[in-house]
């Protein structure tokens, strides 16, 4: 009896897994640029551990030409927001809807970075770190429809 | 005769050395079986040469202060700091100071003098003396820095510094400048715009404004480089440093104080 009930609730519970798979991962999302050549399993793992270690190198020993930079991931990763005046910006670190926070609150642990760090870039980051737009309003545009566009792409 | 700005060590084989030299490989042999695992920026892992990366072997960054050309109702130099560097002082007594004018007035005579006066990049600091972490630092080219992410805010640093050089943030911080990150609970200083140098830009935002209004009181450079501009100048006209008394050899002279 007690074998049938665990056996019953098994094939329940397979049957019910996958109108909850969506909830089990939060919904990351798309983000411009190259994809990350390691691959993104890897970059979700490893990112605290390559951040801390390049920081080091801007920080102590003034080499700012870095694989894994905080202006990277902000540029890249930005979230269109929802739109704020005349000229549209992502969201911050504030909202649950910024591309670290979707994780990062899903995880329930606390981001440092942006106590100090700018969570969203400027005009400058972006043409520095994506060269196709350029460092003024004409490419901020481009850039903030392009986010657009990705977000309203299907996952 | 060596003057004391010289005495920094020159490019001596230093760990980044020995990084970016093992950096085509990889790994560098220490001794059998001991290896040094060594990551780098891209252009070390390139095996490039420095210094399009990375500081400058061997400069010592300082700054020379004319003050007999430094008006007292200018303040470019300190409005140019705050608006590159994203900090906000409104007259608070907890609110930042990276640069601040001065005036002094000599009791006898009544002549008075105004400078600004930011951190003067001791080479000798007594904020790195103090700090429990190892957040206050000096870079190898001389600049004294406050690493934020070991920074825990004792503010020990503070106490410690002979100019008040530095400042804490206490209130949280929004709208950072991405070449300046700034956040509550740490302690704040004069970068010598750091970032600039980092890129190259041979000179900082207060020298910049400074040279823009025409009053050209304050000059960038490497004080090791005996070709440069501000080696030259101090070594033809006279200047000092700010407490010379406490031997710390600064990065910052003054001239007509």
């Amino acid at each position: 009896m007690k074998n049938l009930l665990t056996s019953l609730l098994a094939v329940l519970a397979l049957a019910i897994a996958p109108a909850h798979a969506q909830e089990l991962f939060p919904s990351i999302p798309k983000a411009l640029g190259e994809p990350h050549p390691e691959g993104n399993e890897y970059w979700r793992i490893n990112h605290p551990a390559l951040l801390a270690h390049d920081r080091d190198l801007v920080v102590l020993e003034g080499i700012r030409d870095v694989d894994a930079s905080l202006v990277g991931c902000v540029v890249c990763h930005a979230v269109n927001g929802p739109d704020q005046g005349p000229v549209p910006m992502p969201v911050d670190a504030g909202s649950p809807d910024n591309s670290c926070q979707v994780c990062h609150q899903f995880v329930a642990i606390e981001i440092g970075c942006f106590v100090c760090h700018a969570s969203v870039p400027s005009k400058e980051d972006v043409a520095m770190i994506l060269p196709q737009y350029s460092a003024d309003d004409e490419g901020w545009r481009d850039y903030m429809e392009d986010l657009a566009a990705l977000q309203e792409a299907p996952q | 005769m060596t003057s004391p700005l010289h005495k920094e060590k020159g490019a001596e084989l230093s760990r980044r050395d020995i990084l970016k030299s093992g950096a085509a490989l990889a790994t560098v042999t220490l001794a059998p079986g001991v290896t040094l695992m060594a990551f780098g920026g891209k252009k070390a892992a390139a095996g490039e040469d420095m210094p399009a990366d990375g500081l400058k072997p061997g400069a010592r960054w300082g700054l020379l202060i004319d003050a007999a050309k430094c008006p007292e109702d200018c303040s470019a130099c300190v409005s140019a700091c705050s608006a590159e560097l994203g900090w906000e002082n409104n007259g608070l007594e907890t609110d930042p100071q990276w640069i601040r004018k001065v005036t002094l007035r000599d009791k006898e005579t009544g002549r008075t003098n105004s400078l600004p006066v930011m951190c003067q990049h001791c080479e000798s600091p007594p904020c790195v003396d103090v700090c429990p972490t190892g957040a206050s630092f000096k870079r190898e080219d001389g600049i004294v820095l406050v690493n934020r992410h070991t920074c825990i805010g004792c503010r020990y640093c503070m106490m410690a510094c002979p100019f008040k050089a530095r400042s804490f943030v206490f209130a949280p911080v929004s709208d950072q400048k991405s070449i300046a990150p700034r956040g509550i609970g740490t302690v704040e200083g004069c970068t010598l715009c750091v970032h600039k140098i980092d890129r190259g830009d041979g000179t900082t935002a207060c020298v910049e404004a400074c040279t823009a209004t025409g009053n050209n009181a304050m000059m960038f450079g490497d004080l090791n480089d005996p070709e440069s501009e501000i080696a030259i100048a101090v070594a033809t006209y006279a200047s000092v440093e700010l407490r010379a008394d406490l031997g710390l050899n600064l990065g910052v002279r003054y001239q007509n104080i």
